[in-house]
């Protein structure tokens, strides 16, 4: 075996274990979904194998499912525009001081140590009728009776700005920390004020991180389950809440399937328009590649 | 088919001339073989059972079951007790489906309904009666309804029972108001935002049943039926999915009126929440079960349910899990607490319940399961 071959085969054999590892655990999987997603429920429960375009043409001209895809794309646009505006000042705030970077750092790991849904179930404590800014609000003589402020769409993209917040403010430091600070000075000695050297310099140079972080946060949001049910109202259902219904309330998979498979879809085109304008290399730069 | 009775109609057929003496004698010899080879790894394979698998709702069910059921159990034949929990029947049936015979064993279900989806599933064994003396303390109309399922044998036996009443905070709603309104409470305008419900299609269609005067098993108008249950969601705080949610959202007092589990309420009681319940007029009446799941080992799972159905261990997990047990309070000293339980009968004949027919919910399950899906969610 010649040198070149045996380097041209050595990238393969080190990603063999990954490739493997995809192979069986996403592809093989993903895979039997796609199959699944062409087979019927019977009405006993169980599945009738064969190819059925049934539930393709009831996912994708049922315009209730197109309506909660669309509100869940709206709650996912929403959380993500949140997470930005209010991530964007917390990671210029770390990226831009000194000394205590490592401490303001742990701080925004921290909430990762707790489990999610507990981190969800909290805002009952906080937000419910006797909950902490209820209970505030009465003893101080503020309000009388308790305000309702739980079980809403508001509730929803607070518990999901809760959650996805720190991998917003991560990507935009990662990319903060990448940009030369000499830059805004650079600009600011050629007549440009800090908010101007900041429209015109940094924000600009971090817009990678941004974007990075606002996929992030919109595909998880756009995934999410636990945190309608949690926090939601009577009729707060995302698309990821079908999916669970379909598949475990009504025992329907191949249904369930195929809504699944739909809503890959929809998040995977969301992925090639990104690449389309910022390319993939630009996600790599963000999350500091 | 036991080999007895394979042998009996073989000898049936030759008799009637069915089968020729060579084919008579060549199955006979075939039967014969096979069994010669089968008996050897049977009796190594049952010898071979070290575990069998339990799963349950956890918390203080589970614990019960450990002490009193699992432990002696396990002591005296020396199969491990592997515990499992689930969230609800309807993720646990998903599990076995994807499961592999035999990887689940016994599992504490819901009622009757859930027992026949799992016999249309092609899930259920048959249990050896002889080898559970304890069933004989059991309630006999519980298992008489599970044996119209599956052809008079059992795939299961009855282990508790209770109710999904009316909960309502007294502090709000008065016992008269509450026994006035019935299951009308939860419709009532009044109380909009201040209303809870299970967001389970079985319980929302009975409810709504009631509410539009309809048989709760027989329900002929069902625009009717998906009006009151539009009626229902547009007055809800929120659609509520499991016993501590109902709990939290009742002590709270996030909603003053619900529906609920009898066994919840009495638990929110004993804790000083000041809580009524009621069973309206054909209120729901449900019973759970043990139930063996198709290619679990036989007579382990039987030895085990014979140790959970002791009258010692089923007054503790009734106890703990505040619902009655299946035993007939005729044939059992069932102690001081269970009689106080909401939804105890102390006749033993539970004429007082109304319990799902599982040929009427299960023939509309996959039809209504959806549509409830779309109503809860603003359709």
């Amino acid at each position: 075996m010649t040198i070149e071959t045996r380097e041209a085969r050595q990238p393969w054999i080190l990603l063999s274990p990954s490739l493997v590892a995809i192979t069986l655990l996403l592809v093989i999987p993903l895979l039997f979904i796609v199959v699944y997603s062409f087979w019927l429920r019977t009405a006993t429960g169980a599945d009738q194998v064969g190819f059925f375009l049934d539930n393709w043409t009831e996912a994708l001209t049922d315009a209730f499912y197109r309506d909660i895809l669309l509100y869940t794309l709206k709650i996912a646009a929403i959380t993500t525009a949140v997470c930005a505006l209010l991530g964007y000042p917390a990671a210029y705030f770390i990226a831009r001081s000194k000394g205590n970077k490592a401490l303001l750092l742990l701080l925004l790991m921290l909430p990762f140590w707790i489990s999610y849904i507990i981190r969800t179930m909290s805002w009952i404590n906080i937000l419910g009728v006797s909950g902490a800014i209820n209970s505030l609000l009465i003893s101080l003589g503020i309000i009388s009776e308790p305000i309702q402020m739980l079980y809403n769409q508001v509730t929803i993209v607070l518990g999901l700005v809760h959650f996805l917040l720190p991998f917003m403010i991560l990507n935009i430091y990662v990319s903060l920390e990448g940009i030369d600070v000499t830059l805004e000075d650079a600009a600011c000695s050629l007549g440009a004020t800090r908010w101007q050297s900041f429209l015109e310099v940094t924000l600009p140079l971090s817009i990678a991180g941004l974007a990075a972080g606002g996929l992030l946060c919109f595909v998880l949001a756009a995934g999410t389950y636990i945190t309608p049910v949690i926090l939601g109202g009577p009729s707060d259902a995302m698309f990821a809440n079908l999916v669970f219904e379909a598949i475990i309330t009504q025992l329907d998979w191949p249904l369930g399937s195929a809504l699944s498979l739909m809503l890959l879809v929809v998040l995977g085109a969301l992925v090639l328009v990104y690449n389309h304008f910022l390319g993939m290399g630009q996600l790599m730069k963000g999350l500091g590649k | 088919m036991d080999n007895s009775k394979r042998y009996e109609r073989l000898l049936e057929r030759y008799n009637n001339g069915d089968l020729d003496r060579r084919s008579f004698l060549g199955l006979i010899g075939a039967a014969g073989l096979a069994y010669g080879v089968a008996t050897p790894f049977a009796k190594h394979a049952l010898a071979a059972t070290e575990q069998v698998r339990f799963d349950g709702w956890g918390g203080v069910v589970s614990e019960a079951f450990r002490k009193y059921a699992f432990d002696p159990y396990t002591k005296k034949t020396g199969i491990k007790v592997v515990d499992g929990t689930f969230g609800s029947g309807d993720e646990y049936i998903s599990r076995i489906k994807a499961s592999q015979p035999g990887e689940y064993n016994i599992a504490h279900l819901s009622g009757v309904f859930d027992y026949a989806r799992y016999n249309n599933l092609g899930l259920t064994s048959v249990l050896n009666e002889k080898n559970i003396p304890n069933l004989e303390f059991v309630i006999p109309k519980l298992t008489d309804v599970f044996r119209k399922v599956t052809d008079g044998t059992l795939s299961c036996v009855p282990y508790d029972y209770g109710t999904t009443g009316i909960a309502y905070n007294r502090k709000h709603i008065s016992d008269e108001e509450a026994k006035e309104k019935g299951a009308k409470l939860l419709i009532d305008k009044e109380l909009k935002g201040k209303l809870g419900a299970w967001g389970d299609w079985r319980t929302r269609i009975w409810y709504a049943s009631l509410q539009t005067g309809q048989d709760p098993n027989d329900a002929k108008d069902m625009d009717a039926v998906w009006t009151a249950i539009r009626t229902n969601r547009d007055l809800l705080l929120k659609y509520w999915s499991s016993g501590a949610e109902l709990m939290s959202l009742l002590a709270e007092e996030e909603i003053y009126a619900t529906e609920a589990w009898s066994g919840r309420v009495y638990a929110l009681q004993e804790q000083g929440h000041d809580i009524g319940y009621m069973d309206p007029p054909n209120g729901f009446g449900w019973q759970e079960c043990l139930f063996v799941i198709k290619g679990s080992p036989m007579e382990a799972c039987e030895e085990l349910l014979n140790f959970m159905l002791a009258p010692a261990t089923s007054i503790a997990v009734a106890e703990g899990q505040n619902y009655p047990p299946a035993l007939d309070p005729k044939k059992v000293d069932l102690g001081k607490k269970i009689p106080k339980l909401p939804a105890f009968d102390p006749t033993g004949t539970l004429d007082g319940l109304t319990f799902a027919n599982p040929t009427y919910w299960n023939g509309h399950e996959q039809e209504w399961s959806k549509e409830f899906g779309r109503i809860q969610k603003g359709y």
